[in-house]
This record gives structure tokens, C-alpha cells and sequence, in this order.
């Protein structure tokens, strides 16, 4: 199975096809629906965005409160396409990747192709074995917005599939249901 | 008449909150495990495996098998002999929803005011109650945690009673379709037939409250169930929607009498992650 570690370059990324599974490792950032909406009036506003945005993977995550002695909760992903509307936005201002589940509208779809972008699906309902793949989180931003505040997160092997490449080809309309996967 | 102390309710609540998050039932645990051994798409084999997986883990460690705990639905069968005690039932069942989430570490996934404000209530509450009064001296108590990744893809159509059967089929497979990979597939969908545009929808709800093995007592609804079953996993939407064959686990039927005009028909989604508890004090 492929490794790539994150930050990845974007010929990397441009190496992946739709439907491969992938072991993820490195830095990611979670932010879904509210923080999404204060990132983007941020950037209206022309304000710093509270972390580099720039090739950065947004995990949309909203985990369970951590254990004493634990890392994190529950971690597993939440449905991507509340955050479609975003992406160009983020796109322009330099994310590389998202990690997700679902499918993604027309305005993903070219974003993604005209930035060279990658969007990750993992599986939603797993989030007590995805959390056993991420090693450090770190509270970046928005922590009163509780689960849906943003997290630096490191992980390691984290399991994915590429759910929509660089040349926008989609995981969930693939014809050949039997490729890649070695 | 028998006396109650509702504080019995809110901790059969505040329990029930904390097993349900970690522990899948058995009969669920049971298919996801018999697909994945059926499934041959690698790409569905390996999404099923990462579920069995992940229940083990869930289990061992007291980590919530979803992030999205959900949403709590109660409901409340009263025996008409019953007298409670101890201060107001409502209270007492949302401070157990209160303790059930907060305690656990469970995830407040409730906010306030839909439409403007959506702020957090910070301890999941409040939750959704029905109360039905019934004979006897008991109080049953079954309780529902839902995420909305597949309660946002499920619908209510007024059928007309010319559709027929067909309308109905046609109907739960175009909701499932719709719901496709976004639901969190494999999906357990519970069908509500009758009543009127509201009863329905809380019949689907109760419909996934059926163990998975138990049928549809009327044999030509059980036949129904099976065929829609059957019907779904054609789909091809399978595991996550990345194909295969396992949409869904199971179909859940339950009817009621309706108006002469109509045929309501309500489809509750619900994902692989169907947590649900009973208790009866
Ligand atoms: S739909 Fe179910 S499995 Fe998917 S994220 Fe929500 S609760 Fe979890």
C-alpha cells in the first residue's frame, strides 16, 4: 500500500488515482462546518488565518472529548460536501488536500483539477481505529466551538482511499470497480 | 399503584448513553462481520474489516465507535399505574442524557436554536421524547442515539393508495440511492407505512429499533423486507459507497392504520453505527 507523507508536494499528489488505498502520515489540520465559515470570513476580511494554509490537509473531524491520558476521542470523518462551498477558497489560498467522506459537487471537482489538489476518503463509523493513528494533537484555533474547533494533528499511517485525484477523477463514479488497491 | 423515583429513569438513561456509544448490538456486529467475509471487491472488503476493527478496539477501549454520537430519542412506555416520584420526569430523563454524555466523554452534538443562533448546549441535551401510556405498573424505556450523517438523507412521501406496493419499493430505493456514500453505508433503514404525515416518521424511527433478526410479524411485509433487501444491495452502492454489495444490513418494516386517501411512507437512514438501548424499570 502507498505511503505519503504530509505535507506531500504536488507532483506527489498528482501521482495518485482515484479509488487507491493510502496510509497518510504526517501534519493535518481538522475544521469543519464553523470553522470553515470563520476561515473564510478571515480571509474576507484579509486577517492571518490561524495556521499555514499553504499545502496543508484539512481533516473534516469533529472528535469525541479526549480521555484523561488519551490523545484524542473518537476521530472518524465527518460528510464532506457541507464543505464544498469553501473549497475554492481554501484551494486559491493554498490547501493541498482534504480528508472526508462522500461525495463532492461539480465546484469541488474543478478546484481540485485547477490547483492540483486531492481529496481523501476514510471510512465514516471508524473513528475508534482512526484515532488509534493519530499520535499528537495540538489545539491551533476556535477552541470555543468545542468539537468543531481547529486541531493540528499528527498521524501516522492514517488509512484512506483517494476519493477524488488530481485529474478529478471520483472514487465513487469509477467504472473499473476492481482497480488499484495494491 | 406503585411509586417511581424518576432519578431510576435518568440513570438507566445516563447508562444506557455510555454503552450504546461504545458497543455495537450484537445482531449488527454480527452481519457487518458475515459481509465482510462475503464481500470481493478488495476496496469493500477492506472498509468492512476496518469496521470489524474498529468495534473491537470501540469495545476494548471505551472509545466511541463514531465520533457522532448522535442525537438521543426516547421513548417512554408509561403503565397507567405508575406514579412518579422525586420531581419532574422530563428533568430527570434529560439529566441523564446530561451525565450520559458528559461523563463518557461522549460528543455534544446538540445546538440550541436551529435556525439563527445553532449554539452549542455543551452536554448534548435536550433530547427528542415520546411518551406513550399504556397498562400496568411498568415503565419501558427505549432509547436511540442518531447521527445526522444518515438521519439528513432520510424523507416522508404521501404516497397515494393507487401507487401500491411498487410506490412504496420505488420510494425506499430512490431514498436509499440518494443517501449513497454520504450516509456512512452499510445502512440499516427503517421503513414507517400509515398513519398520518408525522406517525409515520416516528414508526421508521422505531422500526430501526427492531432487532435485526426479527421480521416484520406480518409475513407479507417480512416478504416485503426481504425483497427491498435484496433490491438495495443491487444498488451496487456497497461499504462507504465505494461499491460491493453490502448497502445495506437489513430492512425494517412497520405499518399502522392510515385514512383512506393516503399512504404515507417514511424512510429513517441509518447507518451501520444503529445504536439503540431498552431498559424496563
Ligand atoms: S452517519 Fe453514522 S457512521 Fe456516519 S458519521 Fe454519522 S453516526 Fe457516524
Amino acid at each position: 500500500m502507498k505511503r505519503i507523507h504530509l505535507p506531500a508536494s504536488r507532483q506527489e499528489l498528482r501521482e495518485l488515482r482515484a479509488g487507491e488505498e493510502v496510509l497518510l502520515s504526517g501534519t493535518i489540520y481538522t475544521a469543519r462546518d464553523a470553522a470553515h465559515k470563520r476561515l473564510k470570513e478571515l480571509i474576507e476580511k484579509g486577517e492571518p488565518l490561524p495556521f499555514d494554509l499553504q499545502d496543508a490537509v484539512i481533516y473534516y473531524v469533529g472528535p469525541t472529548p479526549a480521555r484523561p491520558g488519551q490523545v484524542i476521542g473518537s476521530a472518524g470523518p465527518t460528510t464532506s460536501s457541507r464543505m464544498d462551498p469553501y473549497v475554492p477558497l481554501l484551494c486559491e489560498h493554498g490547501m493541498a488536500g482534504m480528508i472526508g467522506k462522500g461525495r463532492r459537487s461539480e465546484e469541488v471537482r474543478q478546484a481540485v483539477m485547477k490547483h492540483g489538489a486531492v481529496y481523501f476518503v476514510t471510512v465514516g463509523g471508524a473513528g475508534a481505529l482512526l484515532s488509534k493513528a493519530i499520535t499528537a494533537a495540538e489545539p491551533v484555533a476556535f477552541e470555543d466551538l468545542l468539537s468543531e474547533a481547529v486541531v493540528r494533528l499528527t498521524v501516522k499511517d492514517f488509512p484512506c482511499f483517494v476519493g477524488m485525484d488530481t485529474e478529478g477523477n471520483d472514487i465513487y463514479d469509477l467504472a473499473d470497480q476492481c482497480v488499484s488497491d495494491r | 399503584m406503585r411509586e417511581i423515583e424518576v432519578s431510576r429513569i435518568g440513570k438507566a438513561i445516563e447508562d444506557a448513553c455510555g454503552q450504546m456509544a461504545t458497543v455495537y448490538s450484537a445482531d449488527i456486529i454480527r452481519r457487518i462481520r458475515s459481509a465482510a467475509e462475503t464481500e470481493t471487491l478488495p476496496r469493500a472488503q477492506s472498509a468492512l474489516n476496518m469496521l470489524v476493527k474498529n468495534a473491537e478496539i470501540a469495545e476494548q477501549e471505551s472509545i466511541p465507535i463514531c465520533q457522532d454520537t448522535g442525537m438521543v430519542i426516547v421513548f417512554l412506555k408509561v403503565g397507567q399505574d405508575v406514579h412518579f416520584t422525586g420531581g419532574l420526569l422530563t428533568d430527570a430523563i434529560q439529566e441523564g442524557v446530561r451525565r450520559g454524555y458528559t461523563e463518557n466523554y461522549l460528543r455534544a452534538s446538540v445546538v440550541d436554536d436551529p435556525l439563527y443562533d445553532r449554539k452549542n448546549t455543551k452536554d448534548n441535551t435536550p433530547a427528542v421524547i415520546h411518551t406513550e401510556i399504556t397498562g400496568g405498573d411498568q415503565v419501558e424505556i427505549e432509547l436511540m442515539a442518531k447521527g445526522f450523517g444518515s438521519e439528513n438523507k432520510s424523507a416522508v412521501r404521501m404516497c397515494t393508495p393507487a401507487e401500491g406496493e411498487e410506490g412504496i419499493i420505488r420510494f425506499v430505493l430512490d431514498t436509499i440511492a440518494a443517501a449513497g456514500p454520504n450516509a456512512c453505508p452499510p445502512f440499516i433503514v427503517g421503513v414507517g407505512i400509515g398513519g398520518t404525515f408525522d406517525s409515520c416518521a416516528r414508526l421508521s424511527k422505531k422500526a430501526l429499533m427492531r432487532p435485526l433478526d426479527e421480521d416484520s410479524s406480518d409475513p407479507r411485509y417480512a416478504d416485503l423486507e426481504r425483497r427491498l433487501l435484496q433490491k438495495a444491495n443491487e444498488l451496487n452502492i456497497g461499504p462507504m459507497g465505494m461499491h460491493g454489495r453490502t448497502t445495506a444490513l437489513k430492512i425494517q418494516i412497520e405499518y399502522e392504520p392510515t385514512h383512506i386517501a393516503g399512504m404515507p411512507c417514511a424512510v429513517n437512514m441509518c447507518c451501520h453505527v444503529c445504536r439503540h438501548a431498552k431498559a424496563v424499570i
